[in-house]
């Protein structure tokens, strides 16, 4: 097994995901079929390699800094699940 | 030949000589949707009332003798594309609502051209799938055989250039999202380079590998089409700001000494002998055209797919954090709490398979996992990418198939995620590479299904893989056949 359960049930607390008990089951097949796929890097040597994380070689992409327009306070609150004046409401932090 | 037949350049002379309006050919692509649609289901969103104002406005553009390649002429857009005032969903049941407040460049560059939005195709969910079958809006049908998907992700994309509900459409492309929906519609589509178009208002998924671009009748098509978006733009740091040049003017420039690449490792036991059939007489043609013809390796192709599976989902479950339910998009309702709040609205947005990609991506990047899925990953890609190096220094393109295998039906592959991965084995490496890649009509299955041939280029050679495709398409005739629909 590449991974377990309950694994499976502590990467979904850190993605923010409420899973029901037959997806976990699901997934945790699943997960583990893939992860066994994705062992087949281990026969490569990568070492002294340098990892790509960007196809284009490029560099900071600086602009001047200069005030621009945006799209305004409505505009950016028009989608809002729930506003109250001025800012996105959401259910209580502190628990 | 009816309006809703013809390709953009054709469209375009007869809009320039006014034997045509672009409300009449608007109005005709409406009609077309209205009677087909229902029973490809590739338009998520049709905008008529919208599409006939720019249709009016592109008439009055054309009667003052104002016409750019695009002007006046139906377009869809793949439902990735931020587009203002019009509902933006990604397939996405957590973004059904979704009302965008501004456009993205590249639809803004077309609407500049004066080109007609006449609706949001539909496709996989965030662009995660290679079947249309996670949209949350329903599979999309392909017009060649309903009982067939139409590939994915941009599959309403391709869908739609097959049913003639649009003269043309853009999709997007991360891990062959254009190219393999194209290859099973019979159409023409086209992944630039990694840079080349700019990725500003289009949703994103996997950002190192996320690119832009075309889905055609044919290739001449697929160069006004890639030459109207592409260019640096300031509001993506990652465009790449190097001149775009005239993709049309040197389409006949023909393949004579043209040195073409067919890598080894995708000529393999296993491919599709209708698959292996259209391979080989594209390679007779290039070869009686002038071309020369050298077999290349690519020696870590067979761990592209594991390596994309990796880097891709890492990057979704990073870009997919941000629909939470509190700026935008669905929220769950009664949660106690914020944190609750997260995981209810996720557990409701999202389908099955952007779960699986965002658990897998949090499990790559998660503590104690990192080194040896991620940052491995991302050491296999500098291979990949070296493969490409290599073999462009000895041939000028690489010929290869699209896919494996001619459409599959739906539901076929829903059941194991692992093989539907594996069907983007040729189509992933050029992603991961970052460099370009079509696909064009190369024939039929003997079940009358489409093949599609994929033309892969050095980094910025979209000018001659785009000629080498014309080269092709001038002596076969798969681009004309139109699917019995």
């Amino acid at each position: 097994m590449k991974i377990t359960r309950s694994e499976v049930e502590h990467v979904a607390r850190l993605a923010r995901l409420e899973l029901s008990d037959s997806e976990l089951d699901t997934f945790t097949g699943q997960m583990d079929g893939i992860l066994a796929y994705v062992e087949k890097l281990n026969a490569l040597d990568t070492e002294g390699i340098v990892p790509t994380s960007h196809a284009v070689p490029m560099e900071n992409a600086f602009r001047p800094d200069q005030p621009a327009e945006s799209i305004g306070v409505e505009a950016a609150l028009a989608n809002a699940p729930l506003r109250a004046e001025s800012f996105f409401r959401v259910p209580k932090v502190i628990e | 030949m009816e309006i809703i037949d013809l390709t953009i350049h054709e469209l375009h002379e007869k809009l320039k000589a006014k034997e045509v309006s672009s409300v009449e050919a608007t109005r005709a692509m409406l009609d077309r949707i209205e009677a087909v649609d229902g029973q490809v289901n590739a338009y998520i969103t049709v905008t008529p009332e919208q599409a006939l104002v720019e249709a009016e406005a592109a008439d009055k553009r054309i009667a003052a003798g104002d016409i750019a390649p695009l002007t006046g002429i139906p377009v869809g857009l793949k439902d990735i594309f931020i587009t203002k005032g019009i509902r933006t969903t990604c397939g996405s049941r957590i973004l059904e609502n979704f009302v965008p407040p501004y456009d993205g460049t590249a639809v803004a560059k077309l609407k500049e051209q004066g080109a007609v939005i006449v609706g949001k195709l539909n496709q996989d969910e965030f662009a995660m799938g290679s079947s249309n079958e996670s949209s949350y809006f329903g599979p999309v049908k392909n017009p060649w055989n309903l009982e067939c998907t139409p590939g994915g992700s941009s599959g309403g994309s391709a869908a739609a250039i097959a049913a003639r509900t649009a003269t043309a459409t853009l999709g997007t492309d991360t891990g062959g999202s254009i190219r393999q929906p194209a290859s099973h519609c019979s159409c023409v589509g086209l992944k630039p380079t990694y840079g080349r178009v700019s990725r500003y208002g289009v949703i994103a998924y996997a950002s190192s590998l996320d690119q832009v671009g075309p889905l055609t009748r044919d290739v001449t098509d697929a160069a006004f089409l890639l030459g109207a978006v592409a260019g640096h733009d300031p509001k993506d740091s990652t465009s790449v700001n190097t001149p775009v040049p005239d993709y049309v003017a040197g389409l006949a420039s023909g393949v004579k000494g043209l040195k073409i690449g067919l890598p080894k490792q995708y000529f393999i036991e296993g491919l599709d002998p209708d698959v292996k059939r259209a391979m080989d007489e594209a390679i007779a043609l290039y070869k009686s055209l002038g071309a020369e013809m050298r077999e290349v390796s690519l020696p870590h192709t067979e761990y592209a797919v594991a390596t994309y599976y990796l880097i891709a989902t890492a990057e979704a479950s990073s870009n997919l954090a941000r629909y939470d339910g509190v700026r935008f998009g669905h929220r769950a309702e009664d949660a106690r709490g914020l944190k609750e709040m997260f995981a209810k609205t996720r557990a409701e947005g999202f389908g099955s398979e952007v779960k699986r990609r965002i658990m897998l991506g949090t499990y790559a990047l998660s503590s104690g996992y990192y080194d040896a899925y991620y940052v491995k990953a991302q050491k296999v890609r500098t291979l990949i990418m070296q493969d490409f190096l290599n073999a462009f220094n000895e041939v000028d393109v690489l010929l290869t198939p699209i896919a494996p295998t001619p459409p599959f039906k739906i539901g076929e592959k829903l059941a194991d995620p692992l093989q539907m991965y594996l069907s983007d084995i040729f189509t992933i490496p050029v992603n991961l590479a970052g460099t370009c890649g079509i696909s064009i009509p190369a024939g039929f299955s003997a079940a009358g299904l489409p093949i599609g041939l994929q033309l892969i280029g050095k980094p910025f050679g979209e000018a001659t893989i785009l000629s080498t495709a014309y080269a092709f398409e001038k002596e076969t005739q798969w681009h004309l056949k139109k699917a019995p629909l």
